[in-house]
């Protein structure tokens, strides 16, 4: 799950990793009195959480309180279209009013896990301010790691380590430490799965501050924190897939016509691969996962039938221990209930695999029943094209 | 011959007495694993039954220590919830237990992190979790896999996904290619077993002669597990990544499968089985027909040599066919 800039800033603010003063503001006017409160030069700042804000201008200067005001009315409202938006942009309802930085050095520092060794990592880079994929791209010896001990944590040496590779004057050396050990500290203690800040700065005064700060938590630990679990943005998702995980669905939209529904992820991607393959366009990725009922199958229907650029609808169940009676019932029930028009083509395997077809066919409604996964890829893929929209 | 599991495998439950642990432990004992005990907290005494499994009856434990000092049983498999998976797997190995197969999904990544350092240097393995299991046919299930799926025979199976490693396996069945044992390595970023931990194992295994490896976007195991085949590996492979179609940055699913800044993509991983001389199949629908082909194609040249060079293989396959022709 993925926050603001201003809640991941507070959060750090929590674990005594230094970012600066600032606080988010609603409207035009309450940026004006955080402005006055800070006093000179501020930063007024879009909150969404794709990544690009800057070049996409929602990112302005403001010289005093009036010109935060002024800033604050062009931003917050804006359709901001940035490189991680998409071509639509994401809607700006909030600012973060910053005290300005006078910055001397930025730099990179990031922490997220290294599946090779199976630990957090800590990563630096003197390139700060620029996509650390594209650093890691071009010239990866410019990237320093450290690798952190899950039970001892970051030790002071690890944090030398880096600030000595990265060249940091000495004077600063021990604040950089100090910053990364109080950051892996708010990155263990929050489940976190992704820390990027960046750029890290150094300030004229030899401060080291957090200038921007993306933060991204691991979903299967939320359960435990659950005043992290609060800062969740509806705005910034779609809504189908919020709708989704109400039901404990697995649910991401696409943009092409053929909309699916799978039991398992794996078998859900291969699903996707294989009417790619058939020449079609898949209209999302949904998992009903492994114990897939009559109600999770109806609020999957209702879900994919939501998208009006569905031209056809592909049912991929693998059912290991669930049989497919069971499972088709649920769709017919479902079909009915959402009162489907669109073709749909069932590709049912495992237990009890002729009585599930048999209800399908006896089940009056257009249902295409599959031998098979390529089959039912063609199948589904032919039913879209001459489908009338 | 197989992997991890034959029919000697004794094996007990923890979290036994909730809904999904007593379901797949009926259809374990009706498989026919020697699943010897349960274990929960405060259900320690009680016995274990089920209708899928009808005569059958299984003791519980309030420990695991108890559970392998009564049973001497050698593995485990867990249904323990997310929040108290961890603690599971921590306490399977403190009793002394070789294999934990960890069927619980959405367990905490830096949990496992943790469990991970903790079992490290120790001769326990972990399979999963997050993962369907860990099947030898007519031997021993233990995982969550449907039984009748699978046949005996001599083709290993390692998957980081459930349904779709079922989905191979049917494929293989249903072309007349059994399994000597089949591996859900599971599909969180952090897993006790990997790939090449399974392909070693069927390298050296006697009763594999072939084996399906099904990998999907997302880090960098199916990369590893290609340098190894190009290094290690004799016997042949045929692969499938899941997620060409997947957009960047988003999460399929499975915690591990997403593509980030570039890494993991289902391109660089085909190119790099391809590399290590696996044959990949593009289709998910090809895995059963691609490994009877190659089967088929290795019968007709002789497996005599292992790997010879190209031209020496079309050599003895002309030698074959004229042979052939004089009987």
């Amino acid at each position: 799950m993925k926050i603001h800039e201003y809640q991941a800033k507070e959060l750090l603010r929590k674990y005594g990793v230094p970012v600066p003063k600032g606080k988010v503001a609603n409207q035009a006017d309450e940026a004006y009195d955080i402005a006055q409160e800070l006093g000179g030069t501020v930063v007024v700042k879009a909150q969404i959480h794709a990544g690009g804000r800057g070049k996409g201008g929602g990112v302005k200067l403001a010289a005093n309180p009036d010109e935060a005001r002024a800033r604050a009315k062009e931003i917050i409202g804006m359709q901001l279209v940035t490189h991680q938006t998409g071509p639509k942009g994401q809607k700006v309802l909030k600012v973060l009013v910053e005290q300005g930085t006078k910055i001397k050095q930025e730099l990179y520092l990031g922490m997220t896990l290294d599946r090779e060794t199976s630990r957090v990592t800590l990563m630096a880079s003197a390139e700060g301010g620029v996509e650390i994929e594209e650093v890691a791209h071009r010239s990866p010896e410019k990237i320093f790691k450290t690798t952190i001990d899950p039970v001892i944590g970051v030790s002071s040496y690890q944090g030398r380590k880096l600030g000595y590779a990265l060249g940091l004057p000495k004077e600063v050396m021990g604040k950089f430490v100090d910053f990364a050990r109080s950051l892996a500290v708010a990155y263990d203690r929050s489940d976190a799965s992704l820390f990027e800040i960046n750029p890290l700065v150094i300030t004229a005064e030899g401060d080291v501050i957090a200038l921007d700060a993306k933060v991204t938590f691991d979903d299967n630990a939320l359960f435990r924190h659950p005043d992290l679990a609060a800062l969740r943005d509806p705005e910034e998702e779609d809504p189908r897939e919020e709708k989704a995980r109400e039901y404990d669905l697995s649910y991401i939209a696409l943009d092409g016509d053929i909309a699916c529904m799978v039991n398992g992820a794996g078998l859900a991607m291969a699903t996707m691969d294989i009417i790619k393959l058939a020449g079609g366009n898949p209209a999302n990725f949904l998992d009903v996962g492994g114990g897939a009922d009559e109600r999770k199958v109806t609020a999957a229907f209702k879900i994919l039938l939501a998208d009006a650029s569905v031209k056809a609808v592909l049912v991929n169940i693998f059912g290991g221990i669930m049989k497919c009676d069971i499972i088709a019932n649920g769709i017919v029930n479902a079909s009915r209930e959402v009162g489907l028009k669109l073709p749909l083509v069932v590709r049912l395997e495992g237990t009890n695999v002729e009585l599930g077809r048999k209800i399908l066919a006896e089940s009056g409604l257009p249902i295409t029943s599959a031998d098979g996964m390529r089959d039912a890829a063609e199948k589904v893929v032919a039913a879209a094209r001459s489908h009338a929209p | 011959m197989s992997i991890f599991v034959d029919r000697n495998t004794k094996v007990i439950c923890q979290g036994i007495t909730g809904s999904a642990g007593s379901f797949h432990s009926g259809q374990m004992l009706a498989y026919g694993t020697k699943l010897v005990g349960g274990m929960t907290p405060g259900k320690g005494g009680t016995k274990f039954t089920s209708d899928a499994a009808p005569g059958k009856s299984v003791p519980i434990f309030d420990t695991m220590g108890q559970a392998v000092a009564a049973t001497r049983a050698t593995a485990t498999v867990i249904f323990v919830p997310p929040p108290f998976a961890a603690d599971a797997i921590l306490e399977a190995a403190d009793a002394g237990i070789e294999l934990i197969v960890a069927i619980t999904e959405g367990i905490p990544v830096l949990d496992m992190v943790r469990v991970k350092r903790a079992l490290a240097g120790t001769p326990v393995r972990l399979i999963g979790p997050n993962c369907p299991g860990v099947i030898t046919p007519d031997q021993c299930k233990i995982g969550i896999m449907p039984g009748h799926i699978h046949r005996a025979g001599r083709v290993g199976v390692v998957s980081r996904s459930g349904t779709l490693t079922y989905e191979a396996v049917w494929q293989l069945t249903g072309v007349g290619l059994g399994q000597s044992t089949c591996v859900g390595i599971g599909g969180d970023p952090v897993n006790g077993t990997d790939f090449i931990d399974c392909l070693e194992r069927f390298e050296a295994d006697p009763g594999t002669e072939a084996v399906v490896m099904i990998g999907e976007i997302g880090g960098g195991a199916e990369e590893r597990a290609a340098e190894f085949i190009r290094r290690e590996m004799k016997k042949p492979v045929v692969g499938f990544i899941a997620g060409r179609t997947a957009p960047p940055g988003r999460r399929m699913g499975h915690a591990g499968a997403i593509i980030s800044g570039g890494e993991g993509t289902a391109a660089g991983k085909v190119e790099a089985l391809r590399r290590a001389g696996v044959k990949v199949v593009d289709s998910p629908a090809d895995m059963g027909v691609a490994m009877l082909a190659l089967l088929q194609r290795r019968k007709a040249k002789g497996r005599a040599k292992p790997r010879p060079a190209k031209r020496a293989v079309k050599k003895a396959a002309k030698k074959a066919v004229k042979r052939g022709k004089k009987k």
